[in-house]
């Protein structure tokens, strides 16, 4: 039984520099990295060294306290090294290629006809395990919970966000293959939600083995947490996995082939880059060779990701393991002053939720905004602006409250076990306070995880 | 605007951390940061933000309420004239430079010495915390003069800010923490430290009233219809015709432009929407909340009228709403999302209950002419009450989920 769902609250925040539908074709990079910490809260145990040769497919490292989770590496070469932070915290995991990509060769496999437990033990044993995140916690999937059910999104409403119908089109095959392994790893539902505001591509629409539902609204709309909270909310005690669109597809390679074939296609965007359009590449690829003649000036912040979650990386650094985008807009170092560009300015050149700016007298206009706080950090003093941008019946700033005095039963009370920190990007974009929204948030499911799972 | 930024960047280092005038900082950036939006980034989570601050947010709530400080000048000039003259039925429109520059020389210190102790005590407040000056005062500061009878003495009101300023919110931890409305406490302050000097018939007029004279409001000749001797402008009423005299002195034409007596600010019901459509408009000021304190004042109007028996219980229901501080109160003061309801659902209740019970205390309870001040603080102690069922109600109705599932 499909659904359609209407939402009225939330925000579509109007970037310039939307990526024209035109892909740039896959050149092997010279390096790639995997972050651990793109894995929240996994302890990585190494299983190569520096200097190792590696495939494609090839363990790189797992799970020090779920040994059976494993992460591969998309391509082949050698281990150039091993980055570490503080406290000796591995940061990221640097691979140099050999300017092709050669695989662990496995066997094809029909998911549809495999045992719940092959299916798992296939996806943990490859790395593909690491691809699947868990709601409540936003982490990695237990492979020993039960989910209730697996919900994919097929759009992605952020901003500049990439079109997976473009992105996607034509990997029928690949998206069907990966529905159907996910399809083994739960006794619920696999959901797929759908832009209900304009035609899906038939990757989508002619999935089979899946509920299909809609949702029509700004962003958050396409937000796998939005779609879990409507279509079926989790409990306390209950888990839900969610699984980006590509990932689903990169899932289906695997089990089509028999290779662990981390190839995405990533829009490049935002107002800094001359020509903002698609880059087919590998998972963790370095930016240097993407971003090269792109960038238009010199004082930037480079996100992988899009404006509202992203990660900052240098120009030369890598891809987030989730990521679907890269996007590149000014830096907002600058003094800014106050009849000119500042509070009391008359502010066209400021997008802004709140009616404070006449921006939003002007329909469509898009904005080319910095990385400037725009203000400074403040208490809480205006209430009913979160509200209106989080699609949830969940009271947002009681919850931020909550999860900034630690009070773990007020957490557990207004719904932490539906919430992500991304969930949240736009509360924290359209908060006066300036506070870190989704920082306070992460921060009370790590004490939730610690406390009470 | 070079010049200014080099001087900025120049003068930065000696009160940054470790600099001459370190612990200076706090008044360093509040200066620096009214001239410029401060250089800072963000670190990671969402990377672009909202352009609103909240500068911006006090602001456009000081412009609202420019149309209320300006009629309020003019009319206080007004009744000074009237008091001098003793006269009520002087041209409200005759010599307006007269009275606009006689209203100037009343309410300009007032001003000046709210916003002067005030910001005192938030710039001794900042050093001492080590951060800069938080916007809040910029309102309450504007707010509390308006407040005011035109007669109140200087130093009253320095007395009053100080006290609201440092008890109402300082101690709580300054702006967004306060328990109380800011300006509210100042005048409630005033009203029960020095009632002589804030209620009665001789403090709405400034200058000096000829004898016989009664400089008396509505709000006040009203109370008299619930005592023994009832009287309009200081003239006895005779004995069934009450509401004629009552609404030819005040005519509802009058009180909703404000050409009656009152505290500076409140008499204007057209300026105070004008600062509503603005609030409304820009989206700073609660509709929720605005609607249902005008709507909850109307119902309890109603009630009085069923219950009858005197001109005051008899009193057509929306007369209360253009009387006293009654518009100022739901545009101004219930509005502060601070002390007010914090949930969608709360505000409305919060604020049906704050216009009621102002209609409530007013016509019944003589001692206090005007129920508006003491409604909205008495909301405003409700008002986490209220969230607290809002809230409950949520938690409740996401717990039956798992049990109708």
């Amino acid at each position: 039984m499909s659904k359609t769902v209407k939402l009225r609250k939330g925000l579509d925040i109007r970037l310039v520099g939307v990526a024209n539908k035109v892909k740039t074709e896959l050149k092997v990079p010279k390096t790639i990295s995997i972050k651990p910490t793109d894995f929240h809260g996994m302890t990585p145990k190494m299983v190569v060294k520096e200097g190792e040769q590696v495939k494609a497919g090839s363990t790189i490292f797992y799970n020090k306290y779920n040994e059976s989770v494993k992460c591969s590496s998309p391509v082949s070469g050698k281990v150039e090294a091993v980055v570490r932070g503080a406290k000796r915290r591995i940061m990221e995991i640097v691979i140099s290629t050999d300017g092709e990509i050669q695989y662990e060769e496995g066997t094809p496999l029909d998911a549809a006809t495999m045992s719940a437990e092959d299916v798992k033990e296939k996806m943990l044993a490859s790395g593909l395990w690491m691809y699947i995140k868990q709601r409540p916690l936003d982490v990695v999937a237990d492979p020993n919970n039960e989910p209730k059910a697996i919900f994919v999104s097929a759009f992605d409403s952020s901003p500049l966000a990439p079109d997976f119908d473009y992105v996607l089109h034509g990997n029928n095959e690949e998206f069907q293959a990966g529905l159907n392994a996910l399809a083994k790893l739960t006794k619920g539902k696999v959901h797929l939600s759908l832009n209900g505001k304009a035609p899906a591509d038939s990757t989508f629409t002619g999935a089979k083995g899946v509920q299909i539902n809609k949702f029509i609204g700004k962003h958050p709309a396409g937000n796998v947490g939005t779609q879990m909270h409507h279509l079926d909310p989790i409990n306390k005690g209950e888990f839900a996995w969610s699984v980006n669109a590509q990932d689903v597809a990169i899932i289906g390679r695997y089990f089509l082939t028999g290779k662990y074939d981390a190839r995405k296609t990533i829009a490049v965007t935002g107002s800094e880059i001359k020509d903002p359009h698609y880059f087919e590449v590998v998972s963790g690829t370095n930016l240097t060779e993407v971003l090269e003649g792109q960038i238009t000036s010199d004082n930037v912040r480079v996100i992988s990701g899009n404006v509202l979650t992203g990660d900052k990386v240098a120009q030369d650094g890598h891809l987030g393991f989730y990521h679907n985008q890269v996007t590149v807009i000014p830096e907002g170092n600058q003094l800014k002053f106050v009849l000119t560009k500042g509070w009391m300015s008359p502010g066209f050149d400021k997008f802004s939720n709140s009616r404070l700016f006449p921006t939003f007298l002007l329909g469509k206009k898009r904005f080319r905004l910095d990385t400037n706080l725009n203000g400074e950090e403040r208490a809480f003093v205006v209430t009913g602006e979160l509200e209106k941008v989080f699609p949830f019946d969940i009271l947002p700033m009681q919850l931020v409250k909550a999860a900034i005095t630690d009070d773990i039963d007020g957490m557990e009370n207004l719904g932490i076990y539906e919430v992500a920190p991304e969930d949240f990007a736009l509360c924290e974009y359209v908060c006066t306070t300036k506070i870190d929204i989704q920082d306070k948030i992460r921060q009370g499911l790590d004490l939730i995880g610690e406390e009470c799972m | 605007m070079k010049f200014l930024e080099n001087i900025v960047h120049k003068m930065e280092p000696k009160f940054a951390k470790g600099g001459k005038l370190e612990k200076w900082n706090p008044v360093f950036e509040s200066f620096a940061t009214l001239a410029f939006t401060p250089a800072h980034v963000t670190k990671k989570g969402s990377h672009i933000r909202d352009g609103v601050d909240l500068k911006r947010t006090m602001m456009t709530v000081i412009m609202a309420m420019l149309p209320c400080l300006l009629f309020g000048i003019y009319n206080t000039g007004h009744w000074e004239m009237v008091a001098e003259a003793g006269d009520r039925s002087l041209d409200f429109w005759a010599n307006g430079g007269d009275k606009f520059l006689r209203g100037v020389i009343v309410v300009l210190p007032l001003i000046v010495v709210s916003y002067g102790v005030g910001l005192t005590i938030e710039f001794i407040f900042g050093l001492i915390r080590g951060h800069a000056l938080h916007e809040g005062f910029l309102v309450s500061g504007m707010l509390i003069p308006l407040v005011m009878p035109a007669d109140v003495p200087l130093w009253m009101v320095g007395v009053a800010t100080a006290f609201a300023v440092i008890i109402g919110k300082e101690v709580f931890g300054g702006t967004g923490m306060n328990i109380l409305n800011v300006a509210l406490t100042a005048r409630a302050f005033l009203f029960f430290a020095y009632p002589t000097s804030m209620s009665g018939d001789n403090v709405w007029m400034s200058g000096n009233e000829v004898d016989g004279f009664t400089g008396s409001t509505a709000l006040g000749d009203l109370a008299t219809f619930m005592t023994d001797k009832a009287s309009v402008a200081g003239q006895a009423v005779v004995d069934g015709a009450g509401m004629d005299t009552f609404t030819n002195t005040y005519s509802v034409m009058d009180s909703f432009f404000g050409m009656i007596p009152g505290s500076i600010g409140e008499t204007s019901v057209v300026a105070c929407l004008i600062g509503a459509f603005i609030l409304l408009v820009t989206g700073v000021g609660s509709l929720r909340i605005m609607a249902s304190f005008f709507a909850g004042g109307y119902v309890m109007g109603l009630l009085m009228n069923l219950i009858g028996g005197n001109v005051y219980l008899d009193l057509d229901a929306h007369y209360h709403l253009i009387i006293g501080g009654f518009a100022f109160g739901a545009v101004f003061m219930a509005t502060d999302p601070v002390t007010a309801a914090q949930t969608a659902t709360g505000k409305i209740l919060y604020g049906f209950f704050g216009g009621a019970v102002a209609i409530l205390i007013r016509v019944l309870n003589p001692a206090y002419p005007e129920g508006v001040m003491l409604a909205i603080l008495f909301m405003n102690v409700m008002a986490p009450i209220i969230d607290h069922y809002v809230v409950q109600a949520n938690i409740k109705r996401r717990l039956k989920r798992v049990k109708t599932a």
